[in-house]
């Protein structure tokens, strides 16, 4: 199951690099979106799939899946819908000031370099 | 402490002169600046008598003891040679300028806390015995260098001729500094003495031909010698007395010193004996061969200056023969650095002087053209005698200092024919023929500088001013030097025995214990064997008959330089690394974020790939693998399948929901694999953020879909093959690393203590709070960043106006 699982994560991460690597700003987040998603699945996968079950305390079970990622994994997902949140209104606002959402005409030009 | 204490004197005093300038506004400035350089004059003079007999004297001053850093205060013949000349020269210097330069034009202030800074650097190279304070000092040279050059800074050529310098000595500074190091490293000490003392076994260092080279590089771009010579005839916008100072006299010659001082030391490697000689000689010819050419009085004494200096290196050449040879040979060339130290001393004089008629001339005429002028002889007399003395010294004519050291230089290069190594057999005799050359080109400018400055039809019309004789004030210190030309030809042992032994001793220590060991005398007549003699009856002659078909030869001159020029090298090679560097960032730097991604990703993969490549990384190991289970391949294909969907729809609202899709499939994942606070946590979050993403929708330009769907789907194969091997890489790195775990997990300590430690049941919410509760505590805080930044963003609105767009933008 591993081995299916880091190809699934490949084909996301591939997905999101070519997502951010596209010109309009929404297509961007949603890569990074894409980009978390895979991230999150790696940690779970490199814990070890194993486990008969969850990992809350039951009497008679002593082969529980491993803790520890799914509490980083739970950390990371908060933070990256705060960072996600926080570059979706900042592309509102940019569009709304610039009155574009096409990176490259965000550059800076010859006076703001 | 007294020898340290001289060396910052002139620093100190600098500290309180800008207040006398502006205090007292009724006495010009350098009076008092003239008490510096004299009280030091007799107390370095003071020395001269017990450096006769060989003392020596050191101090230290312990800067940085950690470091094993300190100044160190070492005066023997070499260095009190140079510190008379400093502060002897510089007071006669400061003296010419106090009439030179008018107390209510010019920012006397600025100008001479410049030459104190500058007098204190100099003393504190020549007499550093610590290689690093010795940097410390010739960086400073260098520094107050460019101030003076700079002086008056609102011309442009100034600007220009001290920026020049200053990369140019930096240059060389920097290489010198490397040299250092590595004669630190080798000899494990910083003590120029107590390197000198190890200098048979550093010989053999694979460091030492480096070390020798950098030092090298450091001297031959302070003193001006080929190719480096480059930034001095544009050092000719200081003011005269600075050039007179810093341009003749003294620091050009700090290289020299530097070369005299590892003589002991480096004279052991034939690269230092065939480098220093032969970069002197070419030096030399260079120098005085395009002096003909100048038409500016300063730039004729500059061009002389660089062919001096190189004469003077050329000699300290050939003395580190000594070295080599044994017996009456060592005689005969440690002769050729007394010479070198002779001809330093010479120089300082006769060249002085000659800088400061330039000046006079210029101040007096409003001129340095040497075309305009001419005739001058009636209206200047004075300065014209001593025009004439320092000329006649130059071009080494008998009556005056230089005729005896051009002499010894002569007899110098003839004596390379008993140096029999390399098959210098048939090859010596380049060395006098070009040595010869040189000299009938010294004689040549000589003659032409001064009477076709003195000489000749007055043209009165041409001139600015009404030319007339100098004050007297402006004249007494060329008078002293010019005196001195002479007195030096008359009784030349007088002050070889106070002067040149001492320092001969210091750069020679194989061969002499104390000065008094040399015997040798200078003779102003060798007798009629001597081939040096005939050699300067030719240099008269030929020079002579040059001299007056100066007209008719020196078109010549008008068809070589401008492929030759070394300055149209420089000049080219600055605009090259100012442009290059444009053209080179602007290459690369395009603004677009795409762009920086990209690199980003490709140098991601392609590092990642090498190591794991060179590393052979890639281990596969199936054996400890969950068995799959169809659900999870089902879900799996739900995932890809929405995620492709993300990919090639044309929609946004679709790709929206598409990526909502990934988000509950993900919290599916979540659910199969035990993780039921992930899975509700992923849930509300992914709802949120669809939610989240189709207000930002909604708001995201309509007038654009247009544009954007064009820009959007068209496939990019660029990006397609990044982000393919981004894929790929991760996929192998995510198998490489599952196959080789190193340690077990530590989560059987969780799991085992959950309950009798902290009490709960549900182990990841245990972790959270208890276990590693401050990640949680700084996960609060990155959403409430968040969401501070997104009120302050929606609500905080600059306003409009014109001027604060650009602040709006960033």
């Amino acid at each position: 199951m591993e081995i299916l699982m880091s190809i699934l994560i490949g084909f996301l991460f591939m997905a999101a690099v070519y997502l951010i690597l596209s010109r309009s700003l929404l297509r961007i987040i949603i890569g990074t979106g894409l980009l978390s998603h895979g991230t999150h699945l790696l940690l779970l996968t490199m814990g070890g799939l194993g486990g008969e079950s969850a990992p809350v305390l039951a009497e008679g079970i002593t082969d529980y899946a491993d803790p520890l990622p799914q509490a980083l994994i739970l950390t990371a997902i908060v933070i990256s819908f705060g960072v996600t949140a926080f570059s979706l209104v900042l592309a509102y606002r940019a569009y709304k000031v610039v009155g574009t959402d096409n990176m490259d005409l965000m550059k800076g030009n010859e006076d703001n370099d | 402490m007294s020898l340290i204490f001289a060396i910052f004197l002139p620093i100190i005093i600098a500290l309180v002169i800008p207040f006398l300038f502006k205090k007292v506004s009724n006495i010009h400035t350098g009076w008092f600046v003239l008490l510096v350089p004299l009280a030091l004059v007799f107390f370095y003079g003071a020395y001269i008598p017990s450096v006769m007999d060989g003392n020596t004297y050191i101090e230290e001053f312990s800067w940085i003891p950690s470091l094993d850093i300190s100044l160190v205060s070492y005066i023997d013949g070499l260095s009190l040679l140079f510190s008379l000349l400093i502060t002897g020269i510089g007071a006669l210097v400061v003296l010419y300028s106090i009439f030179y330069l008018d107390k209510e034009k010019e920012k006397l202030g600025n100008f001479y806390v410049y030459l104190l800074l500058f007098m204190s650097a100099m003393l504190g190279v020549v007499q550093s015995d610590h290689l690093i304070s010795l940097y410390f000092f010739w960086e400073l040279t260098s520094i107050s260098s460019f101030l003076l050059i700079g002086y008056w800074y609102t011309k442009d050529r100034s600007r220009f001729g001290a920026l020049k310098s200053m990369m140019i000595t930096v240059f060389g500074g920097l290489m010198m500094l490397g040299g250092f190091v590595l004669l630190g490293i080798m000899g494990k000490t910083f003590s120029i003495r107590e390197l000198i003392d190890q200098a048979p076994i550093l010989a053999g260092h694979e460091f030492f031909v480096w070390a020798l080279v950098l030092v090298l590089i450091g001297a031959f771009t302070k003193s001006a010698q080929f190719p480096f010579y480059i930034w001095l005839p544009d050092a000719m916008e200081a003011p005269t007395p600075v050039s007179a100072y810093l341009h003749s006299a003294t620091m050009v010659k700090a290289g020299l010193y530097l070369v005299a001082r590892f003589t002991p030391l480096f004279a052991l490697s034939e690269v230092w004996v065939w480098l220093v000689t032969g970069v002197g000689l070419l030096t030399l010819f260079w120098g005085s061969v395009f002096a003909v050419k100048q038409t500016d009085l300063k730039a004729i004494l500059a061009f002389s200056t660089v062919s001096q200096l190189g004469l003077i290196m050329s000699l300290l050449g050939i003395g580190s023969i000594s070295y080599h040879v044994t017996g009456n040979l060592m005689t005969t060339f440690t002769i050729a650095t007394f010479a070198a130290i002779f001809h330093l001393m010479n120089h300082a004089t006769f060249k002085g002087s000659l800088f400061m008629i330039a000046g006079i001339v210029d101040h007096e005429t409003g001129t340095r053209d040497i075309r305009k002028l001419g005739g001058l002889m009636s209206l200047m007399p004075i300065s014209f005698t001593i025009a004439m003395i320092g000329s006649f010294s130059m071009a080494g004519i008998p009556l005056f200092n230089g005729f005896l050291s051009k002499e010894m230089f002569l007899d110098a290069t003839l004596s390379l024919q008993h140096f029999n190594v390399h098959s210098l057999e048939s090859w010596w005799i380049l060395f006098p023929i070009v040595a010869w050359i040189a000299s009938v080109f010294t004689f040549v400018y000589s003659l032409y500088f001064v009477f076709h400055t003195f000489l000749g039809k007055h043209k009165p019309e041409l001139l600015p001013k009404k030319a007339h004789e100098a004050p007297w004030g402006m004249l007494v210190s060329p008078s002293i030097l010019a005196t001195l030309v002479v007195v030096i030809f008359f009784v030349p042992n007088y002050f070889s025995t106070m002067f040149i032994k001492p320092a001969v001793a210091a750069i020679q220590p194989l061969a002499y214990q104390v000065p008094a060991d040399i015997g040798f005398k200078i003779k102003a007549w060798h007798g009629f064997d001597s081939p040096a003699l005939y050699m300067t009856l030719g240099v008269f002659l030929i020079g002579f008959i040059l001299y007056k078909t100066i007209e008719k030869w020196t078109p010549v001159y008008e068809r070589i330089p401008a492929k030759m020029s070394l300055n149209r090298f420089y000049d080219g090679l600055m605009n090259l690394s100012d442009k290059g560097a444009n053209r080179l960032s602007s290459s690369y730097m395009t603004g677009s974020i795409r762009s920086y991604l990209l690199y980003m990703f490709a140098a991601l993969i392609i590092l990642l790939a090498l190591t794991m490549w060179i590393k052979d990384a890639f281990v596969m190991d199936l054996t400890y693998l969950a068995p799959i289970k169809f659900f999870e391949v089902l879900i799996s294909i739900v995932l890809i399948i929405s995620t492709l969907t993300i990919l090639i729809t044309k929609s946004r609202v679709t790709a929206i929901i598409a990526l909502g899709a990934v988000g509950y499939t993900v919290a599916l994942f979540y659910i199969i694999f035990k993780a039921p606070d992930l899975a509700l946590t992923q849930l509300v979050i992914e709802t949120v953020s669809v939610a989240l993403f189709l207000g930002a929708f909604y708001h995201l330009p309509k007038m654009n879909k247009y544009e954007n769907r064009k820009l959007d789907h068209r496939f990019r194969l660029n990006n397609f093959l990044i982000a393919l091997g981004v894929g790929i890489m991760v996929t192998l790195i995510a198998i490489a690393s599952h196959s080789q775990k190193l340690v077990k997990s530590i989560s059987e300590y969780y799991k085992e203590t959950v309950y009798s430690e902290a009490g709960g049941g549900n182990i990841v919410n245990v972790i959270l709070v208890d276990y590693r509760g401050f990640d949680t505590l700084f996960e609060i805080s990155v959403l409430t960043i968040a969401s501070l930044g997104i009120i302050g963003m929606i609500t905080v609105r600059l306003s409009k106006k014109k001027g604060d767009r650009k602040v709006e933008d960033k």
